[in-house]
């Protein structure tokens, strides 16, 4: 099969499986089969687009032009390949999880949710494999629409006011903001390719360049750079299969990764060093990472606390691109994967509690560890790698984070990381401490209380053991993330 | 031969048909015959287009009668492009309107409908092929009347209201349009739009020709509903039968909006528009009208309530275009002429179609049908989205060019009035989406089913166009593009 074709099933392979699942909607276990065939075919698609890109390979492919000069156009390069990489191979673990979960948790509306994902990842893998901005905005536009329905999922009023401030807040950042700064960037440049060095370099002064990205940074809502972080706790409502990958992955990372792409490709780094474009938009990434923080330690709802940490976590990436150095573009890129793995494994934790313990707060966890060691057990190695402890994949990133606040001399900015450490131990380390260590409450014994169906127990002991191995072997995200700071 | 004579026929076989409707028995004839004319009109509206595009300005002397004596149909990209839009419109209707005007228009009444309507298409596409500033009157009298009369039909009593509040704004407008042309015929001796274009510059400074400007001005703003002289189109839109409030909602203002894209850049040159404030008056207008039209949308209760003001304020975008007086601002404006055609048809279809179903329109009896007419409500979903302006479908386009066309200008209050009419649009179109599937239906409408094939398949394929025209812009910016040039535009 050609580098084109390949790139093209892709994209369309999830649509397909969307429509099939629509068609056998009467039928779970075929559905069900279709699902995990799709999302495994994809996984190894994906590993094979990696082969041949790291072969040297150039994949593209060119769909139709909309508007002359601006065309449909999807292109590999290291950043989006190793988006791509990430939301490929957990899209299949999710749908085991999300198998046993939906199951276990009787859900209703199951058709709608597994074509809704479908579609979702799809546009995920589109946007990864973005070729230049228009076509990078069509997807995160697909991407917030087709989740919609998933965020709803539960049709009670209070999905409905989640659903509310999730659209009002991406499509109104997307629209009224980011929309502006590509349609500048296009009058500007007459172009909206990514290249490495980017396009705006000599063609805007540096006052409007800060306008500009901070634009851009505030318009892609989705990697939640307070104030626009609100649509994230408010997602929650979701199920928590939708959670763990498009609230912990595919739609946060999109943000994110939209925004490493800006930098990297529209502006280039050298560009923002000279023009100082970020020097006051870093403070509120730096803010968000805290302040997030701060508010996780008061939220005693499970997952209300881990979406704060997520706001919180996604602003270190933002972090990472805005400092404008090639190592923090490489711990900004390898952080999009780390924090992946760990986070899931969170929020895979999060609903097999739900499922089989029926418990949402963190205070009624205490002595349900006896009860669920796998599934405990694996939250605290999740914990452990958003920390950034050894011997966990987490590790790296923050290495290379801190490495480029040290390179770029912003020692308070050194000192933000440090703290934001210290947070995370303090709101991530005593849920499952208390779940081994604390007594059940007075009365209470956990004995007919299992571990979750079997399903959503291999999904988060496969993305456990990823946090455990991505610290011996980073390899495959390092050198992607190399190639796209350095450009080769 | 036909070649030839393509323009007049366009204008000619809907007149000559609508009296022989209003005689047809029967229940189906006249829908029938409807149906075949205006798919004719179809046809020969794209062939027309083809021949513009490929051969240039087509004139047409009627009757033989050389102009400026004679009348002249003059035919450039920009009218060829509207007559396709009207005659498109139409022809996708007339399907719908089977289904439809059976359940809200008593049957001894079809036939005169049926010949109104077709009065009504022959007045749009006379306006719009015409060369001639007093026959554009006379098809602007057609299509008012007709339309007056066809809104009269709604089910409801107070169509009648609405149809006399339209029928004196109208007259008004008209009478204002008549007595500039008079005054430029006083002043010229001549009623033909190129010839026109010829003469006025030596008089131009005359107060006469100001004051005709003026008067022509009021009384077309008054005919396209620019804010804030849209008094007449909430209550019109809202009471009339849904198949004439998908028609006018997607022509008759747009209509309006060609004749003052023309005033000012083919009978008045633009260098003499420059002069006056009209500019100035349009950005402004359309700014306000953006935001106040999208607001009171947002506080409806009514569905065809909300889409109309959200027409009002959609119109504002066409005349901000026109007053950015530049290439990629009449871009915009045409373009948008044309992807408003397709959204707002999409959404009053839908609505329509749940019309059908239940009898009314108002949010409170729509809860929860969103959920029992699924097919009905997702060509709503893509209507909406394209309304919002969401990239892959055609009001991002729309959009695209608008906004493009207000920062080249530095133009900031227009940028923010765009993307901000934007932002309220996704809270009207989210209200239609929350009230059709996050509340329950009431126990009366628990039964209610999916609307039948006759509307839903025109509804989708007028909703798909609404995603294929976000992708392939040939037929929109192309042939907008081109009318830019044959307009003179430089």
């Amino acid at each position: 099969m050609s580098n084109s074709e390949l790139l093209l099933l892709a994209l369309t392979l999830p649509l397909a499986g969307a429509i099939g699942i629509v068609l056998t909607d009467r039928w779970p276990n075929i559905r069900e089969t279709i699902t995990l065939v799709c999302a495994a075919t994809l996984g190894l698609l994906v590993i094979t687009i990696v082969q041949r890109f790291q072969a040297g390979e150039s994949i593209a492919l060119s769909l139709l032009e909309v508007v002359p000069g601006l065309a449909i156009r999807f292109e590999i390069e290291p950043l989006g390949m190793l988006f791509a990489l990430v939301a490929g191979l957990l899209w299949f673990v999710t749908s085991v999880y999300a198998i046993g979960y939906m199951r276990g948790h009787h859900e209703v509306n199951q058709t709608r949710f597994y074509a809704a994902f479908a579609i979702a990842i799809s546009s995920t893998m589109g946007a990864a494999f973005a070729g230049n901005l228009f076509t990078l905005f069509l997807c995160y536009e697909i991407l917030t629409l087709s989740t919609y329905p998933l965020v709803t999922h539960a049709d009670t009023p209070e999905a409905k006011r989640g659903g509310r401030v999730y659209l009002g807040i991406l499509l109104g950042t997307s629209i009224g903001l980011q929309l502006l700064a590509i349609i500048a960037t296009w009058m500007i440049t007459g172009t909206l390719d990514f290249r490495h060095g980017g396009i705006l370099a000599g063609k805007v002064d540096p006052m409007w360049s800060a306008v500009l990205l901070a634009l851009f940074v505030f318009g892609v809502g989705k990697a939640a750079v307070m104030p626009f972080h609100r649509w994230l706790p408010a997602a929650m409502v979701a199920p928590t299969p939708v959670s763990a990958l498009l609230h912990a992955v595919a739609v946060v990372k999109a943000g994110v990764f939209t925004i490493l792409k800006i930098v990297v490709y529209i502006f280039g780094i050298d560009f923002i060093t000279q023009s100082n474009a970020a020097d006051w938009l870093i403070w509120f990434a730096a803010g968000t990472i805290l302040i997030a923080s701060l508010v996780a330690m008061t939220k005693d709802n499970l997952k209300a606390r881990l979406a704060y940490s997520t706001v919180s976590q996604l602003s270190y990436i933002v972090l990472g691109a805005l400092l404008a150095s090639q190592l923090g573009i490489i711990g900004g890129a390898m952080h999009i994967a780390m924090h992946a793995f760990a986070k899931i494994t969170l929020f895979f934790a999060a609903g097999a509690i739900l499922v089989a313990a029926h418990k949402t707060e963190i205070s009624q966890l205490d002595g349900l560890g006896r009860a669920m060691p796998i599934t405990f057990g694996a939250f605290l190695i999740g914990s452990l790698s958003i920390i950034g402890m050894p011997l966990f994949g987490g590790m790296w990133s923050k290495w290379y984070l801190a490495m480029a606040t040290v390179e770029t001399q912003h020692w308070v900015l050194l000192g933000v990381l440090i703290i934001s450490t210290l947070l995370n131990i303090a709101y991530l380390l005593p849920i499952p401490l208390r779940a081994f260590f604390a007594k059940p409450p007075e009365g209470k014994t956990y004995n007919k209380i299992k571990e979750a169906p079997v399903a959503s127990l291999i999904a988060i002991v496969i993305t456990a053991t990823a946090c455990l191995v991505l610290f011996f072997y980073p390899d495959p995200f390092y050198q992607l993330a190399v190639a796209a700071a350095k450009g080769n | 031969m036909i070649d030839q004579h393509v323009s007049l026929l366009l204008v000619v076989i809907p007149l000559l048909a609508a009296p022989f409707v209003a005689v047809l028995p029967g229940r189906h004839l006249a829908w029938l015959a409807t149906q075949i004319i205006t798919a004719i009109c179809f046809a020969l509206a794209i062939y027309q287009l083809l021949q513009v595009l490929q051969g240039g300005i087509i004139s047409y002397e009627l009757g033989g009668w050389a102009p400026p004596w004679g009348i002249e149909y003059r035919i450039d990209a920009a009218n060829a492009l509207l007559a396709v839009i009207i005659a498109g419109i139409a022809a996708i209707t007339a399907p719908y309107s089977l289904a439809s005007v059976q359940r809200e228009i008593p049957q001894h009444q079809h036939s005169l409908f049926y010949a109104s309507f077709l009065l009504c298409i022959t007045g749009l596409l006379g306006i719009s092929l015409t060369g001639d500033i007093f026959n554009l009157f006379v098809f602007l009298e057609i299509s008012s009347l007709s339309s007056y009369a066809l809104i009269s039909m709604g089910k409801q009593r107070q169509a009648l209201t609405a149809a006399y509040q339209y029928l004196i704004m109208g007259t008004i407008g008209a009478t204002f349009f008549l007595i500039g042309v008079g005054l430029l015929y006083a002043q010229t001796g001549t009623l033909n739009m190129a010839d026109l274009a010829a003469r006025l510059p030596e008089v131009i400074q005359l107060r006469t020709v100001h004051t005709a400007f003026g008067f022509i001005l009021v009384g077309v703003a008054l005919k396209l509903a620019l804010f804030p002289l849209h008094l007449w189109l909430p209550n019109a839109y809202t009471f009339a039968p849904s198949v004439v409030t998908i028609f006018l909602a997607a022509t008759a203002t747009k209509v309006a909006v060609y004749v003052m894209l023309r005033l000012n850049l083919t009978i008045f040159s633009s260098d003499f528009v420059l002069k006056t404030p009209a500019n100035e008056i349009f950005l402004t207008l359309g700014i306000i009208g953006i935001i106040v039209a999208s607001a009171t949308a947002i506080i409806q209760k009514d569905a065809k309530r909300l889409l109309a003001y959200s027409s009002v304020a959609q119109i504002g975008y066409m005349i901000i275009g026109l007053g950015f007086a530049s290439i990629a601002g009449l871009t915009a404006t045409l373009v948008h002429i044309f992807n408003h055609a397709i959204m707002k048809a999409a959404l009053f279809m839908a609505i329509g179609a749940i019309f059908y179903r239940i009898g009314s329109s108002r949010l409170d009896d729509l809860t929860g049908l969103g959920r029992q007419m699924p097919w009905t409500f997702g060509a709503l979903i893509i209507g909406g989205l394209s309304l919002i302006g969401v990239p892959g479908t055609a009001g991002f386009i729309s959009k695209w060019y608008l906004v493009i066309a207000a920062l080249e200008q530095d133009n900031w209050l227009a940028t923010i009035a765009i993307l901000g009419g934007s932002l309220l649009a996704v809270i009207y179109v989210w209200k239609l989406v929350e009230v059709l599937y996050f509340k329950v239906a009431t126990s009366e409408r628990q039964d209610v089913r999916e609307a039948p094939l006759l509307l839903l398949v025109p509804t989708w394929v007028i909703a798909l166009s609404n995603i294929y025209f976000g992708f392939d812009t040939t037929w929109t910016v192309g042939v907008a593009q081109t009318a830019i040039k044959m307009l003179g535009m430089s």
